[in-house]
């Protein structure tokens, strides 16, 4: 490495202890909102339709309403969230189901190894089946105690804090198993398979 | 494995103050590499200690300037990066930054027309590259841009804006200023709603593709409102921000 790049006249924000710190990915800088980003129209999902699917590489596949689903054992979550647009946000707090609760529910084929989200409207976003056992994702029908809204991704979302926030599929209708990893929306559009925030996983070849 | 998109070292040529709270900075790039309208450049500063800030800023020149992009950036009081362009930046400094970034909220001659645009405040930026580049294309699908800025001294590109407007009848600009309006103001003055967006449709024309930017409410309520007036959500590509700072 030649000498680091120095911007002239930087300071940047102060750096106290505790204001995050170690919570922080590089790159990120912490907001107290909460932005909402999505590439088209909020899709408005009446709840008396809402279901939501297993499907794909699974022994027989399972559909939930929304009574139902809501009706799982669910808990309180208290995550930080990262967002590739550079904001990150401590201590947001949810309300939703485990997935391993709702694979669980399912007997998964062996050779599965990838699960594709899908959303109303359309949207997609793949990850490694690991990334979603052992509770390290759910799907959250409430933010802050209120049901979650629309722009923020209700009825449920799925949400996976240890990624960037794209793979926290809005308006989530279900997962589908497969055997081969298939890029989703973003994915195919430049931005990075697997979206690790510690390893600064933003787009394609980081 | 896809090529990483590497950081380089820009210089800024040129600096141009838009409006009291927006500057455009012309960046020269070493490893330029063609755009398309709509996309980001990512900006890196680092201070003396190490310490990194990133943002993301809207490209607002076209595509066919090349070895060169402007970003457009709106200082945000209490930010980070945008005070250090406007307070710091001068012409001749280096600055880090990575791009193009975006594939989804872009538009290309090729994709046709008609070109629906919605913009509050700098949301314009992105839809500033789309008008610029169709400027130049040939054939120029019709065009329309509903346009909300708070104040007429807001309004990013006015001079521009107008200009092309006159230049070419099948550019239709449609503006409200909804905070306060100078004398003799013959746009709208209230925040965008049905009957302006139903305007735009009708000026654009049949299917147009619409690109959507500006802040949260303004992006959900004429998307929304759009697709309540018959646009397929399909064709509604938005970008939504809450400040950058």
């Amino acid at each position: 490495m030649t000498d680091r790049f120095v911007s002239r006249g930087f300071v940047g924000r102060a750096r106290e202890a505790g204001d995050g710190a170690g919570r922080v990915p590089p790159g990120q800088y912490l907001t107290e909102g909460f932005p909402v980003l999505s590439a088209g129209p909020t899709p408005q999902v009446p709840l008396d339709s809402w279901e939501f699917t297993i499907t794909g590489l699974v022994k027989a596949p399972m559909r939930w309403s929304w009574q139902e689903f809501t009706a799982l054992p669910s808990r309180d979550w208290l995550v930080d969230i990262s967002c590739v647009t550079k904001w990150t946000k401590l201590d947001t707090s949810w309300h939703g189901v485990s997935l391993d609760d709702l694979l669980g529910a399912v007997e998964i084929e062996p050779r599965a190894r990838f699960v594709t989200a899908h959303s109303y409207g359309g949207y997609t976003t793949n990850l490694p089946l690991t990334d979603l056992l052992n509770n390290q994702a759910f799907v959250a029908w409430q933010y802050d105690g209120s049901p979650l809204e629309p722009a923020h991704g209700g009825p449920a979302r799925l949400v996976v804090p240890h990624l960037y926030l794209w793979k926290s599929a809005k308006w989530v209708r279900g997962l589908q198993l497969r055997e081969e990893d298939e890029p989703g929306f973003w994915e195919s559009l430049g931005y990075h398979n697997r979206g690790d925030p510690w390893r600064e996983e933003r787009y394609s070849g980081d | 494995m896809p090529e990483p998109l590497a950081w380089q070292i820009s210089t800024v040529t040129a600096i141009r103050v838009e409006t009291a709270e927006v500057t455009s900075f012309t960046l020269e790039l070493p490893s330029w590499r063609p755009h398309r309208a709509g996309q980001h450049y990512d900006v890196r500063l680092t201070a003396a200690d190490g310490y990194q800030a990133q943002r993301s800023y809207s490209i607002a020149s076209p595509p066919s300037r090349s070895g060169e992009v402007d970003l457009t950036i709106e200082k945000i009081a209490d930010g980070e990066v945008s005070p250090y362009f406007h307070d710091t930046v001068a012409v001749g400094d280096k600055v880090e930054v990575r791009g193009p970034i975006g594939g989804y909220f872009v538009w290309e001659p090729a994709f046709g027309g008609p070109l629906l645009l919605v913009a509050g405040g700098s949301g314009v930026v992105p839809l500033m590259a789309m008008l610029r580049e169709r400027a130049s294309a040939d054939p120029r699908p019709p065009a329309v841009l509903l346009y909300s800025s708070r104040n007429f001294d807001d309004v990013i590109y006015r001079d521009e804006l107008a200009a092309l407007a006159a230049a070419d009848t099948g550019l239709r600009v449609i503006q409200t200023l909804t905070r306060s309006q100078p004398a003799g103001w013959t746009g709208y003055d209230r925040r965008i709603d049905r009957p302006m967006l139903s305007e735009a449709i009708a000026a654009a024309g049949p299917a147009p593709l619409v690109y959507i930017c500006g802040p949260t409410l303004l992006v959900e309520a004429a998307a929304n409102g759009l697709v309540e007036l018959g646009v397929p959500p399909a064709q509604v590509r938005t970008e939504r921000f809450g400040p950058t700072s």
